[in-house]
């Protein structure tokens, strides 16, 4: 039981520790860089408040991650689901400029998750209808979502006022008109509406999952499509929806990428991540270090959007590339899965010791490691 | 178009077609292995991506490509990958640390010298086909010598069988004395070397390392895995099909055939092949009856 609630702060610590032999490597002091990361991310209020800025996006796909992953159908497409979100809202703003920011804001919210849901909706699709690897599609619809965006921004949606004859122009659009922007809540800060937004879609997450029967019906199909099914429960009709709600998530992160920016207009530099700064994929890493569960995510984006803010300070301090922050994130994702593979092969050990009972040679394996997470916190109402 | 129907130009996107090709296949056939026994690796672009480094950095202090694909392959093995979920931890760490390798050792992008082309004798003296098949670079022979290589090690060795009763039944195949953690850790270094391979094959191709430099290419050999129904030589076909498209959407470009503003369009056409050729052929194929599974004895 121990191992059981120390797994995460574990598998943190033992990443943190080998991100500190990484910039002994650079021959850098590692309580420096700490100390600048820690600094940077939660040193005063300006800090505090950007940390929040940067954790909204993460917690948004975290929570779409979390609903997805219940049904057991691994989104991976947040990045490909940010970029339509933010495309379909995008556009509708600038169709729309002079509607009241009380009616546009809404607006453009609900047009972006509906972008998001639809990309992670043909996704859901092929896997409930035609059990293709989601995992694969998803990852497809990323690269597709990318080349469409830097098409539209190079392209029909560019800002055609822009003059810079020696450089070329830049893949962006013309300035959102100022209702659309996401209006700031803490003076002096950037810290936006956004923040209320990912906070209740979070909160929303939660009940839905552990209040409805929609959510009982999520959380029975990632258990067992088999058992599920013999339930009477529609499987297919389940996984596409928790699909879809997922990509409505990550859509919704990608307007606040943009409606919440600094610049108030999308831009790109044409490369993958250029858009979304990689929030699809550090979302996915948010949501598992928060038990797959919306509430903790809260926590988790945090610590991770502070992780991401305070990589950037640390950077200018002891002048190790904030990539260091992406590689600890890796390992964070695999301690985290690899404890929680160990912890049912113990499991099983103790239980095979107590029967006394020598129970080679049975069937199959316990699923994929995710999934024995999923059935603890199953179980166990967080 | 008719410009495009010309024998030099014909010949030359073949040829460049099966370059593009090349790292797909390495990476993808040494995929099929990891699956034929059970284990998904979703890491292969992380791997590749160190793969690539590695063999930048050697060639570069070394000026030795040989020495740089070694380095690459062994790096590789090291970081040897676990399944599902995890793969993705391993392909995030591999895009973090290659990019920070690359800053903390290099700094300053510097090309190396691709791997010479090495002419077959007599072979590519035939016109056009010799051209496009036999006037290539080593690891491209090397990887398309894997295919039937790789189809004779899963049906005709002991070591196949091995991997293939692992793959569809461990708990049978543990009953019968065969070691599935034993042979799943084989097929995985030995894969992730293929897919080191891969990521050098790329780098290569191109002489420079860049930050993502695969740009997704690990995840593609993964579906290139399911294209091809898990046997070597439909996964050789999937990859050549790959390369085809690619080389063919660059060479419309470069004739002006696809207009510069669809250019970025025009270049998801791989993606959406891929995509639909996994709807097409989803349930036609059964895959390994055990993959993904992880294998605990009396579970």
């Amino acid at each position: 039981l121990l191992l059981t609630w120390l797994a995460l702060p574990l598998s943190a610590l033992a990443a943190l520790l080998i991100g500190a032999l990484l910039i002994l490597a650079f021959g850098a002091n590692p309580i420096t860089g700490y100390h600048a990361l820690l600094s940077g991310a939660f040193g005063g209020s300006y800090s505090l408040a950007s940390t929040a800025q940067k954790a909204v996006p993460l917690l948004l796909v975290a929570v779409g991650i979390c609903i997805a992953v219940r049904a057991s159908a691994w989104n991976i497409g947040g990045e490909g689901q940010i970029v339509t979100g933010a495309l379909a809202s995008t556009a509708t703003a600038l169709a729309l400029p002079n509607l009241p920011a009380f009616v546009l804001i809404p607006l453009v919210v609900v047009v972006a998750a509906a972008g998001g849901a639809f990309w992670a909706g043909i996704a859901g699709f092929f896997k409930a209808y035609f059990n293709v690897n989601e995992i694969l599609s998803t990852i497809m619809l990323n690269l597709v979502a990318v080349q469409v965006m830097n098409y539209l921004l190079s392209g029909p949606m560019i800002n055609k006022s822009q003059s810079f004859a020696i450089t070329g122009s830049i893949p962006q659009t013309r300035l959102l008109s100022t209702n659309s922007w996401l209006p700031t809540i803490v003076s002096g800060t950037q810290l936006n509406l956004g923040v209320v937004v990912a906070v209740a879609v979070a909160i929303a997450g939660y009940f839905l999952l552990w209040r409805t029967g929609f959510g009982f019906r999520i959380r029975a199909v990632g258990l067992s499509r088999d058992a599920a099914a013999y339930a009477g429960i529609p499987v297919k009709r389940t996984i596409m929806s928790a699909m879809v709600l997922s990509g409505a998530c990550c859509g919704i992160a990608g307007a606040v990428l943009v409606f919440g920016s600094i610049s108030h207009r999308m831009v790109t530099d044409g490369s993958l991540t250029g858009f979304t700064g990689n929030d699809g994929f550090n979302g996915i890493v948010v949501a598992l270090f928060g038990g797959l569960n919306p509430l903790w995510s809260i926590l988790s984006a945090y610590l991770f959007g502070g992780l991401l803010v305070g990589g950037t300070s640390m950077q200018g301090v002891i002048g190790v590339p904030t990539d260091l922050v992406t590689t600890i994130e890796g390992l964070v994702v695999i301690f985290v899965v690899s404890i929680d593979y160990l912890r049912v092969r113990f499991r099983i050990q103790e239980e095979a010791q107590r029967l006394g009972q020598d129970k080679e040679g049975a069937p199959g394996g316990p699923g994929r490691p995710g999934r024995s997470m999923l059935m603890k916190l199953a179980r166990a109402r967080p | 178009m008719s410009a495009f129907f010309t024998y030099a130009i014909l010949t030359a996107t073949i040829a460049s077609a099966i370059q593009y090709a090349t790292p797909f296949l390495l990476a993808a056939l040494g995929e099929t292995l990891g699956q034929r026994s059970g284990v998904l690796n979703l890491g292969v672009d992380g791997i590749m991506l160190m793969g690539a480094f590695s063999c930048y950095y050697v060639a570069l202090e070394t000026g030795s490509d040989l020495l740089g694909i070694v380095v690459g392959i062994l790096m590789s093995v090291t970081l040897r990958a676990q399944q599902g979920i995890s793969g993705i931890g391993v392909y995030i760490f591999g895009l973090g640390m290659s990019d920070l390798l690359f800053v903390r050792f290099v700094g300053t992008p510097l090309p190396v010298n691709p791997l010479p082309t090495v002419d077959i004798p007599l072979l590519s003296k035939i016109p056009a086909l010799g051209r496009m098949f036999f006037q290539q670079n080593l690891l491209i022979y090397l990887a398309f010598v894997l295919v039937p290589a790789l189809a004779f090690v899963l049906y005709h060795t002991n070591f196949g069988t091995k991997v293939l009763a692992v793959g569809e039944n461990p708990a049978a195949a543990d009953s019968v004395g065969i070691n599935v953690t034993r042979t799943r850790y084989a097929t995985v270094i030995l894969g992730c070397s293929m897919a080191g391979l891969a990521g050098a094959t790329l780098l290569l191709l191109d002489g420079i390392f860049q930050e993502n430099l695969t740009q997704s290419a690990g995840f593609i050999a993964v579906a290139l895995v399911y294209f091809g129904a898990w046997r070597p030589a439909g996964v050789m076909s999937g990859s050549l099909l790959y390369g085809v498209v690619t080389a063919v959407v660059l060479q419309w470009k470069s004739l002006g055939i696809i207009p510069t503003s669809a250019a970025d369009l025009a270049a998801t056409a791989p993606a959406v092949i891929t995509i639909l050729a996994l709807v097409a052929l989803a349930g036609r194929f059964k895959q390994p009856a055990a993959l993904g599974k992880p294998y605990v004895r009396g579970a």
